[in-house]
């Protein structure tokens, strides 16, 4: 299966590879570095490059390419699935994943990378088994091992590995017993250059962070649980629970993890939270546009919309913007050609615009498309589907734990057309 | 540890350049003895009691590899301390040796004997890790020893260590391919482990070693299915994987009738959805019975175990086992069935933009085979400006694949949005997906051409060119009409530089000169000016030009065309003076009578078909979808064909495992019973039940048709319902039983013996149930309206007596998953059973039931199954008003109002059945 990994930063350097077959030279990331030459943009490399001995399939997480070397058939959302499993494990133990921190900590990802793949086959991916197997670093350990001389890597078989909850860790032990959820809803919708909705549904998560001491066995229920259209679980869960009687019925893992995600079914009307007015034009044979666009709030449950930002990407002919902002502020970037504005909250009485002239390339012609707009919005409290949490029970346990629910609704793949 | 990169980034290349010859050459000897020096201090690290100095010299070695930086110099002190106490040196002393081994056999060897005592520690972690590294050491000479290891560690106690054992087999198998008979001894015996660890890995070990064995997995087959739920995601994939291409080699194609009687049996699947998704569903049965009534075909028990087995882990949040399942779906599901997997992979398309881009390909070969079943997702592939180009691509391949003459207008609207993209490439992709369009739908290819005419004016010249290219095809289609678009295009010879969309042109003017008498001379007198500067596939379209019109109107021509072919006789490309003699040759009668000539007419302006434009996943399916050779459109080495369904089915009593053989007629025995009440409850996830909780009233007929058109989005999930067998039925009933008790057990609402008092009566119940319902069956598998129209009466009646003594939710469908816990001492902690206590154990006594009786009756309840009404359970929590549901014990008694409307909302179902 997965015969080499290589990580490459975006300057093309080749700072970590793994070997769990024979050593594949590193020459094979050339092919790589074609395609990537080819592309132009890190979005556009294909993830599956075929070359003449091997088959590359790479992913693009955090600014760096997980490129892994295959030889043989394999399916490529297994290979994908897994990359981004090591990215999540990189990002679970050293809070970010990215080239300095893979650096600092080469030794541990070493190790780590040994424990997730056997000979290409991935072993052990779940975090709880990999926290047991391998410690992640801590400054306080580091002082322990250095006086004791214990070590980081556990000696004895996580008991997960062998029981039939392979996700949760034996002997948890917590002072303050806590279950957190969160309640994500986001947003995706496409609005029309009229402002009539093409497209909208809601996409949802559940977060959890479960501090539980034992083997709690917690089961959740919603005051709607038909809203869910379709959901997808962690392993967790038990799926004929859900399906007998929609509860969420599971054994937790230890600390962080994304208990389900959930589609709203898309017949249900999504509401629309802002409105957008904009008014964006470029005359003919001159060398600069009008810009104005105005938000509003439309149907917000009596919730303020906060952490507003719009973001446009002009066409290549602008070459700079004189806007003003009633409220918050505004960048643009001349390279990029990226306009970014910073709205914060949304007040009622007062809208909130932007405003100004544009400044195009002289001579040439004026651009065909009108920007489309990319908003960002957040509210805090309430999850624009209704969906609601009604009890967290649990089982198996005996101590009272804290339980906490908080809903936050976000703009997902918010675009609308002008 | 930040000295770690520092270090080995100063030694880096020096290190490779050979260390032996350090000392004998002068002039580089400096750097190299510092670089021997350097390597010394870390040796005597090594070399060191103190584990902690051991730790930091394995620290910077480990680094070194990391990088790519060579440590081999150093395989001697490391290999010293693979008995090293400290557990964490040990295991980066095993990191190099995997690393290094291979290069140097003869050292290696020195650490065989500490690993053959690992293989013996007490501690399992120990034994694994010493398999693992003695089967990764790539050293040829320790076949035998790692046999040996592979094949004591198969049978150890520890189900990890055997874990291990089956991924040592892949391992030994590539350093040494003649150990293939032991090792498919080794894989035999491992697959007939019961442990969920094991499955995975020896399944993987499977397909490296002898996929071709696939009689190995006969008597594995319905344990694998039924572990597979509690099997770790990495381990699913490959099992689905293999089990596809088990099924397609054992059963019988599920679509095979289908697509002898039915030319179109797509069409008319999708049509009768629209009144199924009422709530009472006879459309669809009425369709599916007299076609169950008109093939003998019976799925086979065990491909229905597969499906029902495989069904809920589109749910899994890993893309990779929802892809896999979708392709089982797709290979091995009847059409009616495939539609559950629309909805899962839609879900994938939120995911990273890596994940989109396979499943948008794989979605592009499904829909267009089974277009119906994502058409209701057709916004789903809406594309947004910031998507990356290639994602856009398929995307739009997708709407294209999906465009139909409904939905064509809105498609249509969306590409128009597309077409002023900043993403040329993009943009060029969507002028000739509105080609396709066009060829495909007549109604809109007038709309589409004029579409396309007006983008001539635009300023890209990629967009006009693709235009042009795309206009071309069009025209070809109805050249007649279109003297005008010919004439315009004529004149922007002058103007577009694309080479392409020259030619293109030319090609046009040249085929349909009759249109355009006048302006195609004139075009050629240009050309001729400025033939030498063209490009090669322009001028060869010139010489046709030339010699189309020289056939037409010699008289204007006749010297343009000679200029023209003296031209290209002296070009520089072969290609184009052979082109140019081959038509004077044809078109100029030369002294020997010039056979050719008389005809030469005919051989240039013969009509020619127009071209079909089709998607470049057309036939793409021949490959298993979600396979990498799927994706490249290529066979990758190692892919394994999917095989064709066999014309006859081989025995499936090799499936037969002496134990589960009993609980499987008892199952049926049991599954026979209960099924009639309750097939319809099962599956439909949210099927129905989504508008119902929006809104209560779309349960009355005149609403609900009107809300079908935008809600069929669902029904493509509905469908299952009816087709799902009944088998399902039995056990699912059992289980959701099971979880309704303990779920009352849970909340502690009622007491269990007030449980098991109903528990009996709900089985006489069940007893009377099935008198009817095989009594029904005898009078035979057509579909017989009285007797079936009576006991969805009756069927109703009971539901909803039951409505009010149920005090909890059994009734609600339960996942079709793990049928048969084949051994019921295993407790997992997936399964429900372990919740039930086993005095309510569902007892039913064992009847033994001849295989063929089963068979026919398998049939028929197939057939009948399909007469079922959709769930009226439904439709009470569709009638509960949202608030009331605080908690999700439905309400003892339903409302007479509300029965009263479940009755009004039953009729017009039986009678439709009456007609």
């Amino acid at each position: 299966m997965i015969h080499s990994l290589f990580l490459i930063n975006c300057s093309g350097d080749i700072f970590l590879e793994k070997h769990w077959k024979s050593v594949v030279s590193q020459s094979v990331c050339d092919y790589f570095f074609e395609a990537q030459e080819k592309a132009a943009d890190v979005e556009n490399v294909p993830p599956v490059i075929s070359t003449p001995h091997h088959y590359l399939i790479s992913i693009y997480r955090d600014k760096l390419f997980f490129v892994s070397v295959i030889q043989t058939e394999v399916p490529p959302l297994f290979v994908i699935e897994f990359l981004h499993r090591v990215a999540d494990t990189f990002q679970d133990y050293f809070g970010e994943c990215s080239e300095a921190a893979i650096k600092d900590n080469v030794v541990i990802v070493y190790e780590l990378l040994e424990e997730m793949l056997d000979n290409g086959f991935p072993l052990a991916t779940e975090s709880n088994i990999l926290k047991e197997l391998i410690k992640p670093p801590t400054i306080l350990r580091s002082v322990v091992n250095s006086i004791t001389g214990s070590s980081n890597v556990g000696d004895t078989l996580p008991t997960g590995q062998l029981s039939n909850i392979p996700w949760r860790r034996a002997g948890v032990k917590y002072t303050n017993n806590e279950a957190y959820f969160d309640v994500i809803e986001e947003i995706d919708a496409i609005i029309d250059k009229s402002g009539s909705t093409v497209f909208a549904e809601i996409q949802g998560v559940i977060d959890a962070c479960i501090k539980l001491s034992g083997m709690p066995d917690l089961s959740l229920s919603f005051m709607n649980p038909r809203l869910l259209d379709d959901v997808s679980f962690h392993p967790c869960i038990r799926f004929k629970r859900w399906e007998s009687e929609r509860v969420l019925s599971f054994i937790p893992p230890d600390g962080n993890f994304r208990l389900i995600s959930y589609r709203v079914s898309s017949q249900n009307l999504v509401a629309i939270p802002v409105y957008v007015k904009h008014n964006i034009s470029f005359k003919e044979n001159s060398s600069c546009g009008r810009f104005d666009i105005t938000i509003g709030p439309k149907q917000n449950m009596g919730k303020t919309i906060e952490g507003i930002t719009v973001t446009v990407h002009m066409p290549k002919v602008v070459l700079n913007m004189n806007l003003t902002p009633t409220q918050g502020s505004y960048t643009f970037d001349p390279v990029t050609k990226m306009l970014t504005w910073d709205i914060g909250k949304i007040t009622p009485q007062k809208l909130p615009s932007l405003k100004g002239l544009v400044n195009l390339q002289s001579g040439a012609p004026k651009p065909e498309e009108n920007p489309s707009l990319n908003i960002q919005f957040k509210i805090q409290q309430l999850a624009i589907s209704g969906l609601k949490v009604n009890r967290l029970d649990m089982y198996g346990e005996k101590y009272k734990p804290f339980k906490g629910v908080k809903y936050i609704t976000k703009a997902g793949k918010f675009q609308v057309r002008t | 540890m930040s000295a770690a990169p520092a270090y080995s980034e100063d030694k880096g290349g020096s290190s490779s350049l050979g260390e032996p010859e350090y000392g004998h050459d002068p002039a580089s000897g400096r750097i190299f003895s510092s670089d021997y020096k350097r390597h010394d201090d870390l040796k005597e690290m090594l070399d060191t009691n103190k584990d902690s100095l051991k730790l930091e010299a394995m620290k910077r070695i480990v680094a070194m590899i990391a990088r790519g930086k060579n440590a081999s110099d150093l395989f001697p002190a490391v290999v010293k301390n693979v008995a090293c106490k400290n557990i964490e040196v040990k295991k980066l002393v095993y990191v190099y040796l995997v690393r290094y081994a291979e290069e140097q056999q003869d050292l290696a060897l020195l650490s065989i004997s500490t690993f053959q005592r690992g293989l013996k520690d007490p501690n399992q972690l120990i034994r694994a890790s010493a398999l693992r590294v003695l089967s990764s050491i790539r050293v040829p000479i320790i076949v035998p020893i790692m046999m040996l290891a592979i094949k004591e560690a198969a049978s150890d106690m520890s189900p990890y260590v055997r874990k291990t054992a089956a991924h040592a087999i892949p391992k030994l198998y590539s350093l040494d391919s003649d150990q293939k008979d032991q090792l498919i001894e080794v894989i035999e015996k491992l697959l007939a482990d019961k442990t969920t660890l094991v499955a995975g890995s020896v399944v993987m070990a499977f397909e490296e070693v002898c996929p071709e064995r696939i009689d190995l997995i006969h008597k594995n087959y319905r344990k694998l299915c039924n572990l597979l739920i509690d099997v770790e995601e990495w381990g699913q994939v490959v099992i689905i994987n293999m089990l596809t291409r088990y099924a397609r080699t054992q059963f019988l194609s599920p679509n095979k009738n289908e697509s002898l009687l039915e030319e179109n049996p797509e069409k008319a699947f999708y049509g009768s959805e629209e009144d199924e998704s009422k709530g009472s569903g006879p459309g669809l049965e009425e369709a599916a019975a007299p076609l169950a009534a008109r093939r003998p075909y019976i799925m086979d028990p065990d491909h229905r175990l597969l499906l029902r087995n495989t069904k809920p882990l589109l749910q899994s949040r890993s893309a990779a086992v929802v892809m896999a399942v979708a392709q089982l779906y797709f290979h091995l599901a009847p059409k009616a069935e495939v539609g559950v997997i629309a909805k899962a992979l839609v879900r994938l398309l939120r995911s990273h933009s890596e994940v989109q881009y396979v499943v948008l390909q794989n979605v592009a070969t499904m829909s267009i085979k089974r277009r119906g079943m994502f058409e209701p997702y057709l916004k789903s592939f809406y594309i947004r400006s910031t998507d990356p180009t290639q994602i856009k691509i398929l995307k739009l391949e997708v709407l294209t694949n999906l465009a139909n003459e409904t939905n064509i207008p809105t498609v249509l609207r969306e590409f128009q949005t597309y077409i002023r993209s900043m993403d040329k490439d993009f943009v060029a992709a969507t002028i000739q997906a509105i080609g396709r369009c066009a060829t495909n739908i007549g109604r809109v290819r007038d709309t589409c051409l004029n579409g396309l005419v007006q983008l001539l004016s635009n300023r890209d010249e990629l967009v006009v060119a693709e235009s042009v290219v795309v206009i071309k095809k069009l025209l070809q289609m109805q050249p007649s009409q279109h003297g005008e678009i010919i004439k315009h295009l004529a004149k922007l010879t002058d103007n577009i530089q694309v080479p392409m969309a020259r030619a293109s042109i030319l090609w046009l003017i040249g085929e349909y000169c009759e249109h355009v008498p006048r302006i195609a001379p004139d075009v050629l007198r240009k050309m001729a000016k400025s033939f030498t500067a063209e490009e090669d596939i322009v001028k060869l379209q010139v010489i046709n030009l030339a010699a189309k019109l020289y056939l037409t109107n010699s008289k204007q021509t006749k010297l343009l065309t000679q200029y023209v072919l003296s031209l290209a006789k002296y070009d520089q490309n072969y290609d184009i003076r052979d082109r140019a003699r081959f038509t004077r040759q044809l078109i100029v009668p030369s002294e020997q009578g010039g056979t050719l000539s008389r005809h030469a007419k005919k051989l240039f302006l013969a009509p020619k078909p127009a071209p079909v434009l089709e998607s470049s996943f057309k036939d793409r399916d021949h490959f298993q979808l979600g396979s990498l050779s799927h994706l490249l459109n290529a066979k990758a080495t190692g892919y394994q064909e999917l095989p064709d369904w066999p014309e006859e089915a081989p025995d499936p009593s090799v499936r037969n495992v002496e134990v589960p053989e009993w609980t499987k007629c008892s199952n049926r025995e049991k599954r026979k019973e209960k099924e009639k009440p309750f097939y319809s409850d099962s599956e439909g996830e949210s099927g129905p039940t989504e508008s119902a909780d929006s809104d209560p009233e779309s349960v009355s007929e005149s609403e609900s048709k009107s809300s079908n058109e935008s809600g069929s989005g669902t029904s493509s999930d509905e469908d299952e319902d009816e087709d799902e067998s009944d088998e399902q039925e039995a056990d699912e009933k059992k289980k959701g039983r099971r979880g309704g008790q303990e779920a009352s057990r849970d909340s502690g609402e009622s007491d269990q013996s007030e449980e098991e008092q109903k528990k009996v009566k709900r089985k006489k119940k069940a007893h009377e149930r099935k008198e009817t319902s095989e009594s029904s069956e005898e009078e035979g598998s057509a579909s017989d309206s009285s007797s079936s129209e009576s006991e969805s009466a009756s069927e109703s009646e009971e539901e909803e007596e039951e409505d009010q003594t149920e005090p909890d939710t059994w009734r609600r469908k339960t996942p079709p998953s793990s049928k048969i816990i084949p051994k019921p001492k295993e407790i997992s902690l997936l399964d429900l059973e372990d919740f039930t206590p086993p005095s309510i154990q569902p007892v039913s006594p064992p009847r033994v039931v001849s295989n063929s009786l089963v068979t026919d009756l398998e049939g028929l309840t197939l057939t009948d199954s399909s007469l079922a009404p959709s769930n009226p359970w439904h439709l009470v929590i569709q009638l509960q008003p949202p608030w009331a549901s605080t908690s999700l014990t439905p309400p003892r008694q339903p409302p007479s109002s509300y029965a009263l409307k479940l009755d009004s909302s039953m009729s017009p179902s039986s009678h439709q059945w009456g007609s």
